[in-house]
């Protein structure tokens, strides 16, 4: 678990960060949200004091990151960046080895872990692992860099705008893989973007700041529906506001008993593609497959629609 | 003519300049000056009148061959070997001139190369440059090619066959002091570069961390290059001269007004700013994401800028060593005015003396020290920069 408390960033007389609190629950993905010179960057490197707080404290499982050097805090927090900011003097081997070789390990668990994370990101170690950074694309410098922080297994993944370098293709893939890997690992995850879209799809609990203070700390539903402030309403009352709201809730999550006439839809689905689905196919009702491959249940438009009212 | 033939024959501007300057030295300047003794001037000798007829004429067709070659033929390794075949024919005829010209047991007559003979090599030297750089040899290529150089050239002159030319005439006279002095102008060159690397750098790492003190220190140390070498030599005369007079123990180190320690001085005040600079600029070149990152995982700011900025900026500040090395073996020759020694004490003695055989024993070494640090750095700069993509 962090916590942070009535953290504040002082330069000179202008406040970046004004007094935050948050608490962010282990094993969950946090985003923090805001337009450009809010001052989310900054909150997020006071968590590994990249960023020296002018007030207030970070505790992660309770206790003070204040308390050791900065490095040494540093070594136990994955950090990811945009645009990768992968060693280009370094194979992929070695960046990824970094922290575990900081931290000492035996160079035969350092290299299992490197050919695990490779073999996690889709990189085959036999061909990836020897390359410099300038012979991969975009994508695969992306995936380096987070496996790269991954590393030393962190309990706690930061991550800055990291997907923001992708098109728009390899982002959404890189941001499903980044939800596999989450679960796969247990890590709690503190990500930063501006991209309101990507912090609907990705954050457990989403975060809104502007002028250095958080205006609301919530589930994504509850910012469409519940919005606490007029910024976060507008930041979130966009024209595909019910469509946004229909994103986050599964297929599984809403289906009912019974067989659709329609489409076969994914239990994990959202509610958004399967709206999409039945539109495009011109069907009522569409059947959602269990994880077993079986019918699991059904749903009607009706049903769809339902969800994506103001409730 | 057919389209094939058109594209067959190459037309080479490069190549005919340099041709025509070559039948253009040929022809209206002289290859051998013969002289009486070291310091009157000398009278140009015709080939024709000094070697034999054959091998006149094979010098000519040698050199016709080479510049058809030089105009016509685009293949650069062809134009390489024609060029270095040209290169030794030159030295061949020269050497075998000066034999000819020497009557047995006079040590006083002087034969010099003329400026035919030296603007010949300079052309064919040009076309050599010009092959090479259009083969694009890798490093190591270029590396091994100077070591043959230096090689052929040192057996060539240990050979004897050149030794009735004049500067070899001054070379033999001067033997001992010419090690001296070669080993002085290395360690001058090389001392001055040693000092301004090790204070050089945490300079420019100051500069790079803190921009406000970056363009007063740049602005500084531009200044200082625009002192002329023998002004900053006579400005430090004046405090060193004083400190040693006033100092006892400063004097004993060897330190007075004039001799190396100015000399080293102002070489190290001039490196100090291509160092400095190419530091500063190797520096910004870095990522910032990428120093980011490192901090953010947690290497001391130590091994960040060990380990990441500083290797990452090596092949700039390499450049800028390789910029003070070359200046520096340059500038030493000057160092001589004031008694700091090195090959520019020929150099001026040689001026002294109106004995330009002697100037040249002093030119020459140093520019083929200076050429051959070029490349060796170069090639250097070449395999980090490979590297470090």
């Amino acid at each position: 678990m962090i916590k942070i408390e009535l953290l504040r960033k002082q330069y000179g007389p202008v406040t970046v960060v004004n007094d935050v609190s948050l608490t962010i629950e282990s094993g969950t993905v946090t985003v923090i949200v805001g337009t450009s010179g809010s001052g989310k960057s900054t909150l997020l490197r006071m968590i590994n004091r990249l960023v020296e707080p002018s007030g207030g404290r970070v505790l992660i499982d309770d206790r003070d990151t204040a308390a050791e050097p900065a490095h040494l805090l540093r070594r136990r927090i994955g950090y990811a960046i945009q645009g990768h900011g992968l060693f280009p003097h370094r194979t992929v081997a070695e960046n990824i080895a970094t922290v575990p070789r900081l931290l000492g390990w035996k160079s035969a668990r350092v290299r299992a872990r490197v050919e695990e994370l490779l073999a996690v990101f889709q990189l085959d170690p036999a061909a990836f692992a020897g390359k410099y950074p300038h012979q991969l694309s975009g994508g695969q410098q992306q995936r380096v860099g987070v496996a790269r922080a991954l590393a030393a297994e962190p309990n706690v993944l930061l991550m800055d705008e990291p997907f923001g370098a992708l098109d728009p293709i390899i982002r959404s893939k890189a941001q499903d893989d980044l939800l596999g890997i989450q679960r796969r690992f247990g890590t709690t995850i503190v990500l930063v973007t501006h991209d309101m879209d990507e912090a609907f799809r990705l954050g457990n609990r989403v975060a809104v700041m502007s002028d250095g203070k958080v205006l609301q700390y919530d589930r994504p539903a509850m910012l469409l529906t519940k919005p606490a402030d007029p910024f976060v309403s507008r930041l979130t009352c966009t024209g595909d506001r019910a469509m946004k709201l229909l994103s986050l809730t599964t297929a599984a999550e809403a289906a009912e008993p019974g067989i659709g006439e329609g489409p076969s839809v994914d239990g994990s689905a959202s509610l958004r593609d399967v709206l999409s689905d039945l539109v495009w196919s011109g069907a009522g009702a569409a059947t959602v497959m269990g994880s077993d491959g079986k019918p699991a249940g059904r749903l009607t438009i009706a049903a769809i629609l339902a969800h994506g009212r103001q409730t | 003519m057919t389209h094939a033939a058109t594209r067959r024959l190459h037309f080479d501007r490069l190549g005919t300049l340099l041709s025509l300057v070559g039948v253009a030295a040929i022809w209206l300047l002289p290859f051998v000056v013969f002289k009486i003794n070291r310091i009157v001037s000398g009278h140009p000798r015709a080939l024709i009148d000094v070697l034999p007829q054959w091998s006149t004429l094979t010098f000519y067709s040698t050199l016709a061959l080479i510049a058809v070659i030089a105009v016509a033929v685009g293949n650069a390794r062809i134009r390489l070997v024609a060029a270095l075949l040209g290169i030794v024919a030159v030295a061949l005829v020269i050497g075998g001139a000066a034999d000819a010209l020497t009557p047995p047991g006079n040590r006083w007559v002087r034969i010099s190369p003329g400026a035919g003979f030296w603007v010949l090599l300079i052309a064919l030297g040009l076309i050599a440059t010009d092959a090479i750089a259009r083969l694009r040899p890798r490093p190591g290529v270029r590396v091994l090619a100077l070591l043959v150089t230096a090689v052929a050239v040192a057996a060539a002159l240990a050979s004897g066959y050149f030794d009735h030319l004049s500067i070899m005439r001054e070379y033999a006279v001067n033997a001992s002091r010419f090690t001296r002095e070669a080993r002085q102008h290395v360690l001058l060159a090389v001392g001055s570069l040693v000092a301004a690397v090790l204070v050089g750098l945490p300079l420019g790492v100051l500069c790079h961390r803190l921009p406000r003190i970056r363009a007063v220190i740049l602005e500084v140390l531009s200044l200082i290059q625009t002192i002329p070498s023998i002004a900053l030599f006579g400005i430090l005369m004046v405090p060193l001269g004083v400190l040693a007079a006033r100092e006892p123990w400063v004097a004993q180190l060897g330190i007075s007004g004039i001799g190396a320690a100015p000399a080293v001085i102002a070489l190290f005040l001039y490196s100090l700013l291509p160092v400095v600079a190419n530091t500063v600029a190797g520096l910004a070149r870095v990522s910032p994401a990428t120093v980011d990152a490192a901090r953010g995982m947690g290497l001391t700011n130590w091994q960040v800028l060990v380990a990441i900025e500083f290797i990452l900026a090596l092949p700039v500040i390499l450049t800028g060593i390789r910029i003070v090395l070359v200046q520096n073996i340059g500038l030493v020759t000057i160092a001589a005015l004031i008694g700091g020694g090195g090959f520019g004490t020929f150099v001026f003695q040689g001026l002294g003396q109106t004995a330009i055989d002697l100037v040249l024993l002093g030119a020459i070494p140093t520019v083929a020290l200076a050429f051959s640090s070029a490349v060796l750095l170069d090639a250097l700069v070449d395999v980090m920069n490979k590297a470090l993509r």
